[in-house]
């Protein structure tokens, strides 16, 4: 785990960039030559004590400006109400009454980008290279290619991207690709004081769920487990639940998240079938002009319109 | 019929001294009408095919860049709108089926040889003009109510996530079949000589009325004998 290394004081180069691209919208790239070991958030719910502060260091470390609307309360602790292009990640909180133990539960769950291995939001995306995803899992938006169509918005199974109407680009949790890229775990992780949220090398981070998950289990949680669903390949951001049998007890995290398919057929059948049909009635068009010819009007048929019309001049 | 619309003038045209007979098929405001329908939906089909598919991406810099195309899309969107729904006020009535209308889809083959003689009688509009029409008049406003739901810039709040995800993929089908229907349209006019002048100089020939829509033809010359002042020059 990176987290507790302090940053190194001389200049760094990036440990990964454009060459480790395996995803890339609109376009179709060759592999890249190396695979790192695929890095991985994890969000441990039953640690989290609701202080916001991976919300404050987000902000602070993507220098995001806080745009929200001051003096309104909506009666919950969820501030601001929902994530916006400033807020890429939002602790979300849930007062559910255990209907087994009878005991009021207060789930908290670190909202944003899961960075999926099958990114709903890549696939939907038109502009070439607006989002990428690299060999260690992290999934980007490259704002200078954005076009502001919104249609990562429709492709993402967790409601994650939110439009900005100032800049017109899309935005959401970049994993910190920034400071990954020099050996540093994300600004919410490193902000974390309970270690709630933990970042490394998937195995790591697997093994550390574990762990923490027996512990779970012997605390009487019999349904603790790790959410990393397998609708969207597994993702680089997992949580530890307590109720892991419930994922949408959680703010409505979904059970088992897909690519709606809705938005495969879109990017998919209609993509090629479309083409197809338009591409097949312009070469028939093509074709029967090669073999019928154009159906001219004869001299014979002006005459016919002459008679016709002086007849009745007549 | 008004009489702007279908002049019968008979002798020298204006231009040559043949064809002998002209016939009025669209006024000044009709045409202007179509070519403002045909800018709005060429550059409809560019920009919206530059976002269907990663391989006409590169059609963007014809407006330029990817923005201003998310940008300009819809708005062109409502001026095809306005200009349809000009163009279906006028014409839906020349467009209601017929009898005939079956007879002369039944004789495709013939249509597709060109032979006019085999088929019934025609008049201001054939089965497949009408078809066309109607194909438009479906999904003109199909396409501008799922674009309403995926403008996001304006419309996000009116709308849900899936219902967005219905829309952008009827938006998607509707825009193939309008593009297809547009190739019909476009290649028939190109293929029936004499047929592109009616939209451009507003008037077709005696022979091209006499050829393609004989009926429409005969009405117009029974009608101009019972018009006080025929047009004949």
């Amino acid at each position: 785990m990176t987290i507790s290394v302090n940053p190194p004081v001389t200049a760094t180069p990036p440990g990964f960039g454009a060459q480790d691209m395996v995803r890339r919208s609109a376009s179709s790239i060759p592999p890249p030559a190396r695979q790192p070991e695929p890095v991985t958030k994890l969000i441990d719910v039953s640690k989290c004590i609701g202080c916001k502060a991976c919300q404050v260091a987000c902000l602070e470390w993507n220098d995001l400006q806080h745009d929200e609307e001051i003096g309104v309360n909506v009666g919950v602790y969820e501030n601001p109400h929902d994530l916006t292009p400033n807020t890429w990640t939002l602790m979300r909180f849930t007062e559910w009454v255990n209907p087994d133990t009878d005991n009021l539960e207060w789930l908290i769950r670190k909202d944003g980008c899961m960075h999926c291995a099958d990114p709903g939001c890549l696939k939907a995306c038109p502009s070439p290279g607006a989002i990428v995803q690299y060999s260690n899992g992290i999934v980007d938006f490259d704002h200078e290619k954005c076009i502001g169509c919104g249609y990562c918005v429709k492709g993402c199974p967790f409601n994650i991207p939110r439009i900005s109407n100032v800049t017109h680009r899309a935005y959401k949790c970049s994993l910190c690709s920034d400071r990954v890229a020099v050996g540093q775990g994300p600004a919410c992780a490193k902000a974390c004081p309970t270690k709630a949220i933990v970042f490394g090398t998937r195995s790591d981070m697997e093994k550390h769920a574990a762990g923490r998950i027996t512990d779970l289990k012997s605390r009487g949680f019999d349904k603790a487990g790790l959410y990393n669903p397998p609708g969207v390949g597994g993702t680089h951001v997992m949580y530890v639940l307590h109720h892991a049998d419930r994922p949408h007890l959680y703010a409505g995290l979904p059970d088992n998240p897909r690519i709606s398919p809705l938005v495969e057929i879109w990017k998919g059948m209609a993509k090629y079938a479309g083409l197809a049909v338009m591409g097949l009635t312009a070469a028939f068009g093509f074709l029967h002009h090669v073999v019928a010819g154009a159906n001219r009007v004869t001299e014979h048929d002006e005459e016919e319109a002459e008679r016709l019309t002086e007849d009745r001049a007549a | 019929m008004s009489g702007s619309e279908a002049d019968l003038r008979i002798g020298p045209a204006t231009d040559d001294a043949h064809p002998r007979v002209t016939v009025g098929r669209y006024s000044v405001f009709t045409r202007v009408n179509h070519w403002i329908l045909a800018l709005s939906f060429v550059l409809l089909a560019l920009s919206g095919l530059a976002l269907f598919h990663p391989s006409f991406f590169g059609l963007t810099v014809l407006f330029g860049g990817g923005q201003t195309t998310r940008w300009l899309h819809p708005m062109i969107g409502v001026v095809l709108l306005l200009a349809w729904i000009v163009m279906f006020v006028r014409y839906a009535r020349f467009n209601l089926p017929e009898n005939t209308d079956f007879a002369w889809l039944k004789g495709v083959r013939a249509v597709l040889r060109g032979d006019d003689d085999a088929l019934p009688e025609v008049g201001r509009y054939n089965a497949g003009q009408k078809l066309v029409f109607w194909a438009f008049t479906l999904l003109v406003p199909g396409l501008f109510l799922t674009g309403l739901v995926i403008w996001d810039e304006y419309f996000y709040d009116w709308t849900s996530i899936p219902q967005k995800r219905v829309a952008v993929l009827a938006h998607a089908l509707f825009a193939i079949g309008m593009i297809t229907v547009w190739i019909v349209h476009a290649y028939a006019a190109i293929w029936v000589r004499g047929t592109i002048r009616a939209m451009t100089r507003g008037y077709v020939t005696g022979g091209w009325a006499f050829r393609h829509h004989r009926k429409w033809l005969r009405e117009l010359v029974a009608g101009r004998r019972s018009r006080p002042s025929p047009r004949v020059g």
